[in-house]
């Protein structure tokens, strides 16, 4: 190992670590509003939104983001519609973690027992009333841990965006390895940078699952 | 659009011959992990600290590494740091195993959590050791819970395999890029077509195996 090689290298994998970074929470964030919507029109059965919803979950849990990002990056544009790669790349993201998020959020939604909604309405609460502050709460709470592991994988298949030729971490590592030959320095590299990406992440996510347990069975 | 080029000479049969590429590795990979990861979940639940310490070690970190970067370090690295070469279909296999490995013990040591310890002591009173609890009393009963989540693991290799084109190696994503090329001047719009075709082709063969872990689940939850 060359730690001359190694500051070499350090500026330009910081900057692909902050758009590969920019670009994942960006889509994580669409993926959360995309999920956040179709589980509300899954669980209030919106006539004919809820069935193409259902189809789209279906539809893009069952297909890998690299063909995803292939066909969008460069089989819509034939259409007439141009994207930039970054665009794209926030776009295929969010539409593929939007399909795990609404499962997510669906699933917990779900799994809100139907007595908590029979003694808000004995209580005297209205149906607007007994969803907010009620079933979503609980809902919030237990859609949690699904909602962190599906981060944790969102932010790992940014690894692919290098196919569309975006910038980021594994394009850099590719390309100083094509450059200068220095593979186990850049290879080096790459795995310190995903570890400071993905580390936090992951304390962090645990951190929040224990105060969600708390919450679902008191201090 | 494209999709007139699939009827061209054997562009359709190029592309499942690549789509074909694909799943030899995900059901090799799959094959690999499922018993792998049995016998690595079974000892997750070990006494012993070190066994412990270390398999969950290897999840933590399997779990953590994007499969790509790992795909990376399998097949740049070990030529470079080890000075072995290995072809990008044993590498792929390789991380694919590796991961799915990680991901299947995991689910074992799950359900095998769920069982009670009066199951283990029976067992023993009535004589039997260690693996023919475990294969005889034990296994039979995680199945029903297993197998929904094992297929679901499937159907995530099959997905994950269309990294091994990021290593050169000829899938069906790389063969539809091959059609486009040499179309380019015919078709400049094939792009379209050819990767819907594509999309397609990986949502028809994921579908049915997801379709089947949730008719399972259901099933066998009531």
């Amino acid at each position: 190992m060359d730690f001359g090689v190694l500051s070499f290298y350090f500026p330009k994998y910081a900057e692909a670590f902050l758009l590969t970074v920019r670009i994942g929470w960006l889509g994580i964030l669409l993926s959360i509003v995309i999920g956040i919507v179709s589980a509300f029109a899954i669980y209030f059965r919106v006539p004919v939104l809820s069935r193409l919803i259902g189809a789209y979950v279906e539809i893009f849990r069952n297909t890998p983001l690299l063909v995803q990002l292939f066909f969008l990056y460069f089989g819509i544009p034939k259409l007439g519609l141009n994207i930039s790669a970054e665009t794209c790349g926030i776009v295929g993201l969010g539409l593929l973690g939007g399909s795990y998020m609404s499962e997510a959020f669906r699933s917990s939604l779900g799994a809100i027992p139907n007595s908590q909604k029979e003694s808000a309405e004995a209580l005297g609460l209205t149906s607007v009333q007994t969803f907010f502050r009620v079933i979503l709460p609980e809902a919030w709470v237990l859609s949690v841990p699904a909602v962190v592991a599906n981060v944790i994988f969102l932010l790992k298949e940014t690894s692919v965006f290098s196919a569309i030729s975006l910038m980021d971490l594994m394009f850099t590592a590719k390309d100083l390895i094509g450059l200068y030959y220095d593979t186990t320095e850049a290879l080096f590299m790459l795995v310190v940078f995903y570890i400071i990406m993905l580390v936090p992440v992951s304390i962090a996510g645990s951190i929040l699952e224990r105060r969600a347990r708390y919450k679902m069975f008191g201090e | 659009m494209g999709f007139e080029l699939l009827l061209k000479g054997n562009n359709l049969g190029r592309l499942f011959g690549g789509l074909a590429v694909a799943l030899k590795i995900s059901l090799l990979s799959v094959c690999i992990s499922l018993i792998l990861g049995t016998v690595l979940g079974s000892l997750m639940n070990d006494r012993h600290p070190l066994i412990k310490g270390v398999l969950r070690g290897y999840l933590e970190i399997v779990r953590l590494m994007p499969q790509l970067v790992l795909l990376f370090l399998a097949y740049f690295g070990t030529t470079r740091v080890l000075g072995i070469n290995i072809s990008a279909e044993t590498a792929s296999v390789f991380v694919f195993s590796f991961w799915g490995t990680a991901e299947m013990s995991d689910l074992v040591r799950g359900a095998l959590s769920g069982i009670p310890a009066a199951q283990y002591e029976s067992s023993m009173a009535l004589g039997l050791n260690d693996v023919q609890t475990l294969v005889f009393v034990i296994l039979p009963q995680i199945i029903r819970r297993m197998l929904p989540l094992s297929i679901n693991l499937i159907t995530r290799m099959i997905k994950t395999t269309s990294l091994i084109m990021m290593i050169g190696i000829v899938e069906v994503l790389k063969v539809g890029q091959q059609i486009i090329e040499a179309n380019r001047k015919i078709d400049p719009n094939a792009a379209f077509g050819i990767y819907f075709t594509v999309f397609v082709l990986y949502f028809a063969v994921c579908w049915p195996i997801s379709k089947l872990s949730k008719y399972l689940e259901k099933k066998w939850e009531a």
